[in-house]
């Protein structure tokens, strides 16, 4: 047998049917669902009486436009558009029998925190969810991936999707990170070198030793924004990391069973001498904790260079580089760490797990934030919450100045009432700094969490190599 | 699903690159729970000031491109979330067909679920149709999915690739779900295999 690149065994371990030309049914073993891009799939299925194949495969939390206030148990809290989808979550969820998270539930959080917190997501599956940031439970070696609306309906009616194998792509991270590097760097300094469509039409495996000793959180981070750089899908294999979070997890198998699946774990590795259409090393060394400076992800920069101009970019980039810098009212030459910011948002599917609130609290400990910064701290579960509230690390937050909100997407899309206003600068642990993302002609600069507590301490962008 | 045979159209020029779904359809408009009327919100952020009145230099708003039915736009078009609210909005604006140098993979998968041809070129054939979509509205172009090409209002004519599969969908306007439902068996057959060889999914 030809050897096979882990992206290729989850994939032949899937397809239900092959077309003559290739078109495959992909198999889908988890299906999770929220508020935003399903009420029309819904709406779909029961316009043509049509059922969902596999209830007990489909889970829904809503997330992205609940209110992350302590009140939000008050329906005021939350616009009547916004309550029209939860509510329309709500009654789908309870319809077609799938499982549920509501706002009310503890478990309730960011539907790709709550997935893996849960034990839905396991090694060698299938995960898609109408989202683009599904790519984050790849960190278990398990192929998930975004998917629009139509898809989802068609999961929900048929549990497969139509599909075309993507090309493989490995990137390698060798070596050691220098303190203060971390995987939201990785994964940044990853999408500064490809560009954000570098990874169109490929399914990325992260390997090398830089990648292994990270935990289940950072590989986390790491597969979250592969859609960043274009990629279908992220993958990192499993190893012990990996069945040592898993184990024990509500929904992950006990037993004789876990023994069974183990086995089976084991082998979701890429064979030697297994090819890739593309490959991408970089040495963990080389790595510095990065920021954004545009309005795209792969505008990245070590926290110690300037602000580009755009005649260093070429073609099509020159205009984009233009409009970026105008847009986020910086100056070609200016040097990142004399950007002052006015707002830190620290959550989201990206870095709202407990290690990224932990990495906060080293920062902060003992600290107040800078006057006049507003700085928010969102849990990405309820289950976060409430660990980091057992560990000490919410009175940290509040003592230092942090407002310490309750789990959801929050200000990583601004959906829900956590938005910047026109002309505020923030510093965020979230995935996305396009134009108008966290709010109207708001700007984001992409950090990682230690890196927005210490702008956060500060009131500029700052190198977090200075403060540890 | 609307059916995409042949059409010809005007061609708006959009040539910024990674133009993103935020771009096409920004998030406040996501609130809605139907499928329509999100065409007078396409690149509502570009087109129109805060008060609701509109930018007069942006491209659709430009008396010659306000019924464009093609959009020729730069690289790396539709990248950033999975909202299928982008496609919809473009569909519900008018746009049938969007030709790039690239697509982002959800985005790109979205439009054949809607009708909307994409169409990948590469970078020499995309500037030839962006100079001939900055002509204005006399300036039509024809799309033909059966014959796979493009042709300029000039006469030049370029061949564009697509999935075969795909194209006969968007030719005849075929629904996924029911083409999928036929093959039930098989996914029957797989689904009995796999919980017996994977009994914990």
């Amino acid at each position: 047998m030809s050897p096979k690149t882990l992206y290729d065994k989850i994939w032949d371990a899937h397809v239900a049917h092959e077309a003559e030309d290739g078109t495959c049914l992909l198999y889908i073993d988890r299906h999770l669902v929220h508020e935003v891009t399903s009420p029309q799939a819904f709406e779909g299925l029961r316009m043509t009486g049509r059922k969902v194949r596999a209830p007990e495969k489909t889970i829904a939390v809503p997330d992205h436009n609940v209110p992350t206030t302590l009140d939000r148990a008050n329906p005021e809290t939350m616009t009547p558009e916004s309550r029209i989808q939860v509510d329309a979550l709500d009654k789908n969820a309870k319809e077609f029998g799938v499982h549920y998270y509501p706002v009310s539930d503890v478990r309730q959080g960011i539907v790709h925190i709550v997935g893996p917190e849960q034990g839905w997501t396991l090694p060698g599956m299938t995960v898609v969810c109408g989202d683009s940031h599904t790519a984050t439970h790849g960190a278990f070696g398990a192929l998930a991936h975004g998917i629009g609306t139509s898809e989802v309906e068609h999961v929900l009616a048929t549990q497969t999707l139509i599909q075309k194998k993507s090309k493989n792509m490995k990137v390698e991270i060798t070596g050691k990170l220098n303190p203060g590097v971390t995987a939201k760097d990785i994964t940044l300094a990853v999408i500064g070198e490809t560009g954000t469509a570098g990874g169109t039409g490929y399914v990325i495996e992260y390997t090398g030793d830089a990648i292994r000793s990270l935990s289940m959180e950072g590989r986390m981070t790491v597969c979250n924004m592969a859609i960043e750089g274009g990629a279908r899908a992220g993958l990192i294999a499993p190893d012990e990391t990996t069945f040592e979070y898993v184990k024990g997890r509500p929904h992950a198998p006990k037993g004789a069973q876990f023994e069974q699946a183990l086995e089976y774990w084991k082998t979701l590795f890429t064979d030697e001498g297994a090819e890739f259409d593309k490959v991408i090393t970089l040495k963990g060394e080389d790595i510095q904790p990065v920021v954004t400076w545009g309005t795209s992800p792969e505008d990245v920069l070590p926290i110690s260079g300037v602000v580009p101009a755009p005649e260093d970019f070429e073609g099509g980039k020159i205009e984009a580089a233009r409009r970026s810098i105008e847009y986020m009212g910086l100056t070609p030459g200016q040097k990142l760490t004399d950007i002052e910011i006015d707002t830190v948002f620290i959550g989201s599917c990206t870095n709202g797990r407990i290690e990224d609130l932990r990495a906060v609290a080293d920062v902060v400990k003992g600290k107040k934030i800078k006057d006049g910064m507003r700085a928010m701290i969102v849990p990405g579960s309820g289950l976060v919450r409430a660990q980091a509230e057992e560990e000490g690390l919410a009175e940290i937050f509040k003592d230092a100045g942090f407002e310490w909100r309750m789990a959801g997407c929050s200000m990583c899309l601004a959906m829900n009432p956590d938005q910047l206003s026109e002309g505020e600068r923030c510093a965020a642990t979230s995935n996305r700094n396009f134009e108008g993302r966290q709010g109207y002609k708001g700007r984001t600069h992409l950090v990682s969490p230690a890196m927005a507590a210490a702008a956060a301490l500060t009131g500029k962008l700052t190198d977090i190599r200075d403060l540890i | 699903m609307e059916k995409f045979q042949k059409l010809t159209g005007i061609a708006a020029p959009m040539p910024l690159v990674n133009i993103d779904t935020d771009m096409i359809i920004p998030k406040i408009f996501l609130k809605s729970i139907q499928r329509s009327g999100f065409g007078k919100n396409l690149f509502d952020e570009m087109r129109y000031n805060r008060d609701g009145t509109e930018i007069a230099d942006f491209v659709l708003n430009k008396p010659q491109y306000r019924s464009a039915e093609i959009l020729v736009a730069g690289d790396n078009f539709g990248c950033g979330s999975s909202r299928e609210h982008a496609p919809w909005a473009i569909a519900d604006f008018g746009i049938k067909c969007v030709v790039s140098t690239s697509f982002a993979d959800i985005f790109f998968n979205n439009c054949f679920k809607n009708g909307i041809l994409p169409v990948v070129l590469p970078q020499e054939q995309v500037d030839i149709l962006m100079a001939d979509a900055e002509k204005g509205e006399n300036a039509r172009m024809t799309v033909d999915l059966e014959a796979q090409e493009i042709t300029t209002s000039d006469g030049e004519v370029i061949k564009f690739d697509v999935d075969a599969h795909r194209k006969h969908c968007l030719l005849e306007g075929l629904d996924d779900i029911g083409q999928t439902m036929q093959k039930a068996a098989s996914i029957d057959a797989f689904e009995a295999k796999a919980s017996a060889a994977r009994p914990w999914v």
